[in-house]
């Protein structure tokens, strides 16, 4: 099996730490992955994406082709589109619903609601207020994970798990402030 | 040994810190910034006593590189691309020199400019230089060729050139780990004439430098790095990859076998035997590359009549200029490409910009409307952060050039009549090559004003410390600038009627003046307050 993502958001997002937490449970199963990163200038309010591959078997490119993702999976409305080329015909769009304004000519939303509702496989859930509402606030982008584990194919148990690691030495509120995002994006979808 | 999860970077720094080496040296810059900020937190590196501070820039770095290396230890200086235009003089040099103790030279390129002001591919230094480059695929790769590049080195006493690109750099993946080595105990090294570069010593270095190329490329005919399958049957085709290049090769291949004999490139210079076998036994030839058309120009010489076609980014069967990708790849087999759906026209760019709270937005706004009866076009930025400050809302800028360039090309603006004529720098770009500019200012009295936008830390590599920290005016004092003409502010909306006031009292005044607006950048401050509250 292998698995194709489009991470994408906005610097500052946290889609790394989506990355980390998939990464993490891919090499507890004993796959192979590779991950590209945006560092840099770009990381400054820009659009980031990470190319996130997970295989059962040796992976070549760091970078996934052009329409062969199986998923684009973003914490923020606008940017789940800029990624489209990159996505297959059958592939999945699970996006956060509130939109990140830091730029003047940011387009209406309902317009890019209606892209995305335009695909038949897709997730459009509100992060933000989900994460607010479980009282993790911080924990929108493991919400919005939340909502594509069943799609990517792992269980909750392998992503607790995998939280676990990521946020070792961090404290066990973190943890569990993720846990219950998790389940919060589960349920919501 | 176990298996660690590493970006490219990482690998490289692990493989270093496994290989024995003694000292890191460097300056921050994107894609090379991760090396030594993961040797920094390493617990390895600090029980061995590895050297990991930043140095005041990469030609600071590169000789103390070479110094190192002198006195019989292994060194590794990193640097991105452009970096290497800052150190060439001692680049070149080392060259002759040779190496004591195992020296690598670590560049990483970024194609595509993601964080840059040119593409240049690193690998002409290496050729221009005539020293071994090492150019890893993956990961591991770049693991083992810390082990190799040192190995290399202190086989034939000679610097090599590791080069990298920002795909590999930034990209994370499994990386298996080897038995570490010691590090090598202080040598002096047995020649005294070695490292004395007197031009009777100079020429018989070089004369020994070319002696050593022959052996250069029989190292890269078996070089474990260069692989040459030529057995398969089809041989209208034949495919040179080089570094990660030869990802998309095999990733467009999928699981099916190539059916081009293929030569796969990771240590230069070239094997030129299998190089010639494959140009004699396939009908035309295939070169790809992450960078500029290296090897392709060598293999095409001189169009000679009768030569084979050699395809590539010469003649437009790939892009000439930015990274490869595996849809480019694949273009270029004649396969069929995948896209997915056009982006939607609704989207928006998001292009980067200066942070919420950014000190650099309050400093730009008052010296904007200090600058407003002049119009634009005075303002010579530099490489940083605030090269944003070009972006709109901000139009504060209107030159970046290279580390430094805001104080002496608006010292050559001034010269030739431009008034007023601004330089603006940052702190740690100041720090890197802002002082000898400086210098030329107060030499001449030019009619000048120098914004250092001081936010205490280097912060578009994600804030790291800098040599010269907390002592910018005490420098601009001694390098002769006049007390009352170097003045400092807290940029805050606070405080802007007094910073507009302070930009026209200077640009009025006839000499050299310096500004320092202080205030920390808000990541590094975020991120302190971070480790504060998970005390």
């Amino acid at each position: 099996m292998k698995k194709d993502i489009i991470l994408a958001g906005v610097g500052g997002q946290g889609i790394l730490t989506i990355a980390a937490i998939l990464g993490n449970a891919a090499i507890s199963r004993g796959w192979y992955l590779k991950q590209a990163e945006v560092h840099g200038m770009s990381q400054r309010g820009g659009d980031v994406q990470s190319h996130l591959r997970l295989s059962e078997k040796p992976i070549w490119s760091d970078l996934i082709p052009f329409g062969q993702a199986d998923m684009i999976l973003s914490v923020e409305p606008m940017e789940a589109l800029r990624y489209l080329p990159f996505l297959s015909d059958d592939g999945w769009i699970i996006t956060n619903k509130t939109p990140f304004k830091n730029i003047p000519n940011y387009p209406d939303v309902d317009a890019i609601y209606k892209e995305i509702t335009g695909y038949e496989k897709h997730v459009l859930i509100d992060g933000d207020a989900i994460a607010k509402e479980i009282n993790a606030p911080r924990s929108m982008n493991v919400v919005i994970l939340g909502a594509a584990i069943d799609k990517i194919g792992f269980s909750q148990q392998e992503i607790e798990a995998a939280i676990k690691t990521t946020f070792a030495g961090r404290g066990d509120k973190i943890v569990e402030d993720n846990f219950r995002a998790l389940q919060a994006g589960i349920n919501a979808k | 040994m176990e298996t660690l999860m590493l970006l490219g970077d990482e690998a490289l720094a692990q493989g270093a810190l496994d290989a024995g080496i003694s000292g890191f040296y460097a300056y921050p810059g994107t894609p090379s910034t991760e090396i030594v900020e993961y040797a920094q937190m390493s617990k390895q590196a600090k029980e061995n006593k590895v050297h990991t501070l930043w140095s005041s820039n990469e030609k600071t770095a590169m000789e103390s590189a070479i110094g190192m290396s002198y006195a019989g230890k292994r060194a590794m200086v990193t640097m991105k691309h452009v970096g290497l235009n800052v150190s060439a003089d001692p680049f070149m040099n080392s060259a002759f020199t040779g190496a004591n103790g195992g020296l690598i030279v670590t560049v990483a390129d970024d194609p595509s400019m993601h964080s840059s002001q040119n593409e240049q591919d690193s690998r002409f230094y290496g050729k221009f230089a005539m020293i071994p480059i090492l150019e890893p695929s993956n990961q591991q790769e770049c693991y083992d060729m810390a082990f190799w590049g040192f190995e290399l080195s202190e086989k034939y006493n000679i610097p090599v050139l590791l080069r990298l690109t920002t795909r590999l750099s930034h990209s994370r993946s499994g990386v298996k780990r080897r038995n570490p080595l010691p590090q090598n105990s202080l040598n002096k090294p047995d020649d005294l004439f070695q490292f004395m570069l007197l031009p009777a010593i100079a020429r018989k270095k070089y004369k020994h430098l070319i002696g050593l190329q022959e052996k250069f490329v029989e190292e890269s005919v078996n070089s474990p790095y260069n692989i040459f399958d030529l057995d398969a049957k089809d041989t209208s085709l034949g495919i040179i990859a080089t570094g990660l290049a030869y990802n998309y090769l095999k990733e467009v291949y999928g699981n099916q076998p190539i059916p081009h004999p293929v030569i796969k490139i990771g240590q230069y210079p070239l094997p030129r035997e299998q190089i010639t076998q494959l140009y004699d036994m396939c009908d035309s030839i295939l070169v790809l590359e992450e960078g500029m058309p290296l090897v392709e120009e060598l293999i095409i010489g001189l169009k000679h009549k009768g030569a084979k076609p050699v395809k590539g980014r010469l003649d437009g069967t790939i892009d000439r200029d930015g990274e490869l990708n595996p849809n480019k790849v694949a273009r270029a087999l004649g396969m069929k490409d995948t896209f997915g759906k056009a982006m939607p026209e609704v989207v928006a760019p998001r292009p980067p910009a200066l942070c919420m709270g950014c000190p650099h937005t309050d400093s730009f706004k008052a010296l904007t409307e200090a600058m407003e009866p002049y119009g634009r076009g005075h303002v010579f930025g530099d490489i940083g952060c605030y090269t944003l400050g070009f972006m709109p809302p901000h139009n504060a800028i209107n030159a970046c050039v290279d580390m430094g360039a805001s104080i002496t090309m608006a010292k050559g603006a001034a010269d030739a009549g431009l008034f007023p004529s601004i330089a603006v720098i940052g702190d740690s770009t100041f720090n890197h090559s802002g002082m000898t500019g400086l210098a030329d200012c107060v030499y001449e009295n030019t009619n000048i004003v120098i914004v250092i936008l001081d936010n205490r830390t280097t912060g578009m590599t994600g804030g790291q410390d800098y040599t010269v920290f907390g002592k910018l005016e005490e420098i601009c004092k001694g390098l002769g600038v006049h007390p009352d003409h170097i003045r400092t502010f807290v940029p805050l909306p606070k405080n802007y009627d007094e910073m507009v006031k302070i930009y026209k009292e200077e640009i009025a005044y006839e000499g050299v003046s310096v500004i320092i607006p202080v205030r920390e950048c808000i990541q590094t401050l975020k991120k302190k307050n971070k480790k504060e509250a998970a005390k």
